[in-house]
Order: C-alpha cells, then sequence, then structure tokens
C-alpha cells in the first residue's frame, strides 16, 4: 500500500484532530443515550452492527474504517451470477 | 487552483451554482445522466433529457468560463423497467458523436438486481460496440460492497473491455482496494453524510497513493455540496500535502482520463 501521508508527528496530529474526535464521540453518546430514552422495540440487527462497529474502534489494529464500513455491507457472493441467473460477458 | 468536477448533476442545480463554482476554480466538469427523481416513461422523455445534457448545460456552464463535458445512459434505479432501458440505449447512439459526451455513464447497481444487471451489461455491449469510455455508479450504503464487487466480476468478464477507459465512481474504503488493484479509475464522492467526507477522501490518497484517484461533488437535488472539491483541496493543504499532489488528483487525473474520448476538447486556461 502507498504511504503518502505528510510527515506529522503523532502529537501533531491529535492536537489537529482532538476537538473534532471529541465531538463525534460525544454525538454517538448522546445518540446511544437518546436511543435508550425512546420508547418501542428497537431494531436489533442494526443496533448489533452499530455495536460490532463501536467495538472495531477500541482495537488497536489498523484499517478501522474499512472494517467499520464491511459491518454495515451485504455480503457478496462469487456466485451470485448463477443466483440471478445473469449469463457471463463476453 | 483550478480544478475539474468530474461528478456533477448540474441539471439540479442553479446558475449561481456555475458561478460560485467559477470563483471557486472550477474550469471543467463532466455530468452524468442519471435519476430525476421519479422514473420516467418514455424514450422521448430521455431524448428531451440528453439534449439538455448535450445543448443547454454546456451554454450555461460556458457563461462562466467552465467547461461542460456529459454521459449518457439510463441510470439503474430505472433499470427495472428492461423494456424501456433497451429503447434508450438504442437511442444514445444518435448523441453519441455530439461535442463534449465522453461516454456511457453513469451505468450501475442499485439494489443489485437481475434487471439492473441485465441493463448494465447492455450498456457495457454499446459502450464496446461505440468504443466508449466508461463511468460507473456504484450503490449506496449496504448495498455499496456487494454492488461494487458484482460490478467487478462482470467488467473483467469482458474481454473487450481496456480497463484504462474505465472510471468506478461511488468509492470509500471497503471498495478502493478491488476498483484499482483491478486496473480502473477510482472516483470518491464528498457527500455530507452516505458517502466520503474531504478528510476521509484524504486519507484514502494517503495510504492508496494519486494514481487513477478521481474527487467528485456529485452535486445534485438532494443532500450535496457542489463546492465539496474546494474543501479536499484545503484539507490536503491543512495536512502539509505538496500542490502538486493535489493538483494530480483534482486536475491531471481527471483530464488524463477524460482526455481518452474524441468528445474531449479542452482548452486549458492560459
Amino acid at each position: 500500500m502507498a504511504d503518502n501521508t505528510p510527515p506529522r508527528t503523532r502529537a501533531e496530529v491529535l492536537q489537529t484532530e482532538l476537538l473534532p474526535l471529541r465531538a463525534k464521540a460525544l454525538e454517538i453518546a448522546a445518540g446511544l443515550d437518546r436511543l435508550d430514552r425512546a420508547d418501542g422495540q428497537s431494531v436489533d440487527d442494526q443496533l448489533q452492527q452499530l455495536r460490532q462497529a463501536l467495538a472495531v474502534l477500541l482495537e488497536d489494529a489498523p484499517n478501522r474504517a474499512e472494517r467499520v464500513q464491511l459491518i454495515f455491507s451485504r455480503q457478496y457472493d462469487p456466485a451470485w451470477r448463477q443466483q440471478l441467473e445473469v449469463v457471463a460477458g463476453r | 487552483m483550478d480544478y475539474f468536477d468530474p461528478h456533477i448533476h448540474m441539471v439540479s442545480r442553479t446558475t449561481d451554482d456555475y458561478e460560485t463554482l467559477a470563483k471557486m476554480g472550477c474550469v471543467a466538469m463532466s455530468e452524468p445522466a442519471f435519476w430525476a427523481g421519479f422514473d420516467r416513461g418514455t424514450v422521448d422523455g430521455f431524448r428531451d433529457y440528453f439534449e439538455q445534457l448535450t445543448a443547454f448545460e454546456p451554454t450555461r456552464a460556458a457563461q462562466y468560463g467552465i467547461q461542460h463535458y456529459t454521459w449518457l445512459c439510463i441510470n439503474a434505479k430505472e433499470a427495472e423497467n428492461v423494456e424501456l432501458s433497451r429503447e434508450v440505449i438504442a437511442m444514445i447512439p444518435e448523441f453519441l458523436d455530439r461535442p463534449g459526451v465522453l461516454g456511457i455513464g453513469e451505468i450501475g447497481l442499485n439494489k443489485n438486481t437481475r434487471n439492473e444487471a441485465i441493463v448494465f451489461l447492455e450498456h457495457l455491449d454499446l459502450a464496446m460496440k461505440t468504443n466508449e469510455q466508461i463511468l460507473i455508479h456504484t450503490p449506496h450504503l449496504e448495498d455499496k460492497h456487494q454492488g461494487t464487487r458484482m460490478i467487478l466480476d462482470m467488467l473483467t468478464g469482458d474481454a473487450r473491455i481496456d480497463r484504462s477507459r474505465v472510471l468506478v465512481d461511488h468509492v470509500e474504503e471497503h471498495t478502493v482496494r478491488p476498483v484499482l488493484e483491478a486496473g480502473f479509475w477510482a472516483g470518491m464522492t464528498l457527500y455530507p453524510v452516505t458517502k466520503c467526507t474531504p478528510a476521509r477522501a484524504a486519507d484514502i490518497v494517503e495510504m492508496h497513493g494519486p494514481e487513477r484517484l478521481l474527487v467528485n461533488s456529485a452535486g445534485d437535488w438532494g443532500p450535496s455540496k457542489p463546492t465539496a472539491v474546494p474543501d479536499f483541496i484545503l484539507e490536503m493543504r491543512r495536512r502539509g500535502h505538496p500542490e502538486s499532489l493535489i493538483r494530480r488528483v483534482v486536475y491531471d487525473n481527471p483530464r488524463q482520463f477524460f482526455s481518452q474520448s474524441r468528445g474531449f476538447v479542452f482548452n486549458e486556461r492560459s
């Protein structure tokens, strides 16, 4: 994978990102509180996806954004053409 | 900085937007045919739309010094009507030799259905028979990963396709890698909520490099920001990226990709 990241230290990146990330963490916390206060049944599958995504954020591993995207994605089946009866290209 | 917006739907924007874009450095744009917010019922409805794309919008853009190009198709959201789709595909060649037409697009998938795949394949066949470039729409949100992989299967399954003449648009973190690794161009759409933010697009450039990567606003009638490309430029500058790298993504890359279309005649600002 290419690395075109400019030479900024972790401290410099954190200095830039801290307030925006803090604000986003608060938005998530407040959104979950809002969900708790609401009446009625929650949509369990969607909530489960959200919980999985939040767990990824705390992992000490790269490519968190890609992994979160995949949690919210329908699965790809390489045999889709047979299932949909779509003939192959030329 | 002069820049291209390689994907923007100006039929749904105001003339004031053209003026704002010109002030911010936009020198050229391309407008793919897309869904109007409702399903059109006749081939003549599309004929009128293509007239608007190839005649009216270039004139409106030129008043502000912006060079307007376009792509023609019936969008995936209307592909469930296969009979109408076939009528439109048969009519498209009437417009392909008009000035500023770059090829077939934005074709693709929406909900990844059988009919969408059939109409997509028939668009590909038209593009190959008429030697056109292709601009591809990948699906939204939870359908994107699956739909992008299905699209790549169909593209790579057609031996006639020159991958350097295909732009796969709306890539995000989970789809950019397979698109670039297969040899296609990739576009990142800067949307406020549902696609890439300028910061995430800058991350993708840092992680994958600038080769065959473009950014666009996909400004349309929904929540979108036609000045999103300048937002990306600012984000890249804030991080300390050199002007040459930024220019490559927002100017050199789209110009290089578009230059493979016979309908692309570009006058550089002197």
